[in-house]
């Protein structure tokens, strides 16, 4: 346990009452929770925790910051339609899509990096703003490659639809939805324990020195630029490979899926609402908040309707002001858990 | 008489039309610990900021161990055997005071790139670095975090830090600025230790005469940047020009 957690405990018994919690919600979730809305909010929370913890890595530990991380998503995804639309629908399409991906984000982190990072980190910060939404326009012009604003549909093989009855598990069907949904699972997971390893290495602990105090890790030996170019690179690619089991789940691939910069936004949100340079605080972030994106409206729907008779609550609670709330929920979280919700439960700073 | 360590040549920097640095040829050899004087702005610090490379010198020449280091990035420099210590306390201050001592050792054992084991797995770096605390007696604050240490311990840790790094060559700015009469006496012990290997070329700027003397096997002087004498402690502090143009108040004071 200890090494798959690459020696990483919680730390803190409520944390790790969560973390068990989301990990087996997440992990029977087709039993638990049936109905293919909550299966899309599953696959969702897995997949975000995923894109959530890589940004992490480049922000919390490396403390570098990107505008570009929806792009890498965006090359993954597009990566698995492009391949499947050219090469035909197979396994052998959909890996080859899914490496393609990864290779070309990995070069264009790795371009960004050592164009940028040499000079001063705000100028990163600016580059990747630039190359996304150049990128992002580029899609949407390239309809005959890219599907334009409409997006791609993707075939993926017949077994991973809901096409593909295979019986029943304790009153569950099970299709081929359910089986995309555990390739999702099991993805998810995989990333993530690499990426618990990858901050708990000894080159995670030069990130963290690096964060703390560059002009001091430099001066001890550590070659700044190479090792936030690599973090970029780690970071770009494992977002790819999120993107790539995105756009295999949804079966469909577009700008606003992928690469718009509000799911930038959500992004940022989730990695400070859990805690940043925690890893952890992408799963706990994540969940609370793709939860909350798709339940706030309803959860309000039915307050409002529940104090229809108090005078202005009802106004307050309509459905229509969840992102007011969404935006509430957030400054109270910042405000009381300035560390992040991981952060405030292992007790640090 | 070995071979210098370090070696500089004509060093010279400028900041606009202020000339910080100016045509500094000096040679360093193993076994000597040489104290550099001169009063404040003397360009004592940008001297050592030219040799370990946190600024590109203008015009002229490093070189360590007969190689050409001038253009060499930071990191590189100390790779290839420089240790520096800052005159300004520069640690990572919300790491614990192990990690910091752990994180030489691991950049010194190039094992930075290393992406897939656990770093509390290299039990041999922690065990080095344990080591090295328990060396400058700081054993008992090794898991508190450096914001929480005393400036004292700080300077000591920094002086932990350059023997955990084991370079060819140390550069101590001001060790002792800062610290109370209690605790100088440590950091000058430790440096006195750091001499007595044979191998190590160690460079001290310092005020406190009764250090320079104790320690000093040569003195140099910079004033406006310029090297202005060069000597052994006794010639040098004798010297009338030294001691009235140069050293005024600073070096009798003590
Ligand atoms: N980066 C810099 N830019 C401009 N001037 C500098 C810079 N660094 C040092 N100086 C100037 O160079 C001179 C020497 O400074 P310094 O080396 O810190 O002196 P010392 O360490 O001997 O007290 C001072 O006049 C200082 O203002
Ligand atoms: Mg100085």
């Amino acid at each position: 346990m200890n090494r798959l957690l690459s020696g990483d405990s919680p730390k803190s018994i409520v944390l790790s009452v969560l973390l068990v919690a989301i990990l087996i919600a997440l992990a029977f979730a087709p039993f638990l929770f049936p109905g293919s809305r909550s299966l899309e909010t599953a696959a969702r929370i897995c997949i975000f925790i995923v894109l959530v913890a890589s940004y992490d890595l480049l922000l919390g530990y490396g403390g570098i910051v990107s505008f570009a991380h929806t792009m890498f998503f965006g090359i993954g995804a597009y990566g698995v339609a492009i391949t499947i639309d050219r090469l035909g629908t197979g396994y052998g399409a959909l890996t080859l899509g899914a490496l393609i991906g990864l290779a070309v984000s990995g070069v264009i982190a790795l371009l960004i990096a050592l164009l940028s990072l040499r000079v001063r980190a705000i100028f990163f910060a600016m580059i990747t703003l630039a190359i996304a939404s150049a990128v992002a326009v580029l899609v949407s012009q390239l309809s005959g490659f890219t599907g334009g604003e409409d997006g791609m549909n993707i075939r993926i093989p017949r077994e991973l639809t809901p096409a593909n009855r295979l019986g029943e598990v304790m009153g569950t069907r099970i299709t081929g939805k359910t089986l995309n949904y555990y390739l999702v699972f099991g993805g998810s997971l995989l990333l993530f324990l690499l990426m618990l390893r990858i901050v708990n290495s000894p080159f995670g602990r030069v990130l963290q020195a690096i964060r703390e105090n560059a002009f001091r890790a430099e001066a001890i030996g550590y070659r700044v630029v190479y090792y936030r170019a690599l973090a970029t690179c780690l970071s770009a690619m494992v977002a790819a490979l999120a993107g790539s089991l995105f756009a295999i789940w949804l079966r469909y691939v577009g700008p606003a899926t992928t690469l718009g910069m509000e799911i930038m936004l959500d992004i940022l949100l989730m990695v400070v609402i859990g805690g940043m340079g925690t890893m952890y605080g992408a799963v706990v972030g994540t969940a609370i908040f793709v939860l909350a994106q798709n339940y706030l409206k309803e959860l309000m729907g039915g307050l409002s309707e529940a104090t229809a008779s108090v005078p202005v609550l009802p106004e307050l609670l309509s459905p229509d002001r969840w992102l007011l709330w969404l935006g509430v929920l957030f400054i109270l979280s910042v405000y009381f858990f300035p560390t992040g919700i991981v952060g405030r439960l292992r007790g640090t700073r | 008489m070995p071979s210098p360590s370090l070696v500089t040549r004509d060093l010279t920097v400028r900041f606009g039309g202020h000339v910080a640095v100016d045509q500094v040829s000096c040679a360093f050899t193993p076994g000597e610990l040489t104290a550099i004087v001169g009063p404040n702005g003397a360009g004592k610090t940008t001297y050592f900021n030219l040799i370990s490379g946190q600024i590109r010198a203008t015009s002229g020449r490093v070189e360590l161990m007969g190689r050409d280091i001038t253009r060499l990035p930071v990191a590189a420099r100390t790779e290839a055997g420089l240790g520096r210590a800052f005159q300004l306390t520069n640690l990572f201050p919300r790491l614990t005071v192990l990690e910091n001592v752990r994180l030489v050792v691991q950049a010194r054992e190039r094992r930075g790139f290393n992406l897939w084991t656990m770093a509390m797995g290299h039990r041999d770096l922690i065990a080095e670095a344990q080591a090295v605390l328990e060396r400058v007696r700081l054993t008992h604050l090794a898991d508190q975090t450096v914001s929480a240490l005393s400036h004292g311990d700080q300077r000591k840790l920094e002086v932990a830090a350059m023997i955990a790094l084991k370079p060819r060559v140390f550069m101590f700015d001001e060790p002792t600025a800062g610290m109370s009469v209690e605790e100088a006496p440590v950091i000058l012990d430790l440096i006195a230790m750091i001499k007595s290997d044979p191998e190590a070329t160690v460079l001290l700027v310092e005020h406190k005469m009764d250090v320079i003397r104790s320690l000093a096997d040569r003195i140099i002087v910079l004033h406006n940047g310029a090297l202005v004498a060069d000597g052994k402690p006794a010639e040098v502090m004798a010297s009338d020009v030294v001691q009235e143009a140069y050293l005024g108040k600073e070096l009798s004071d003590v």
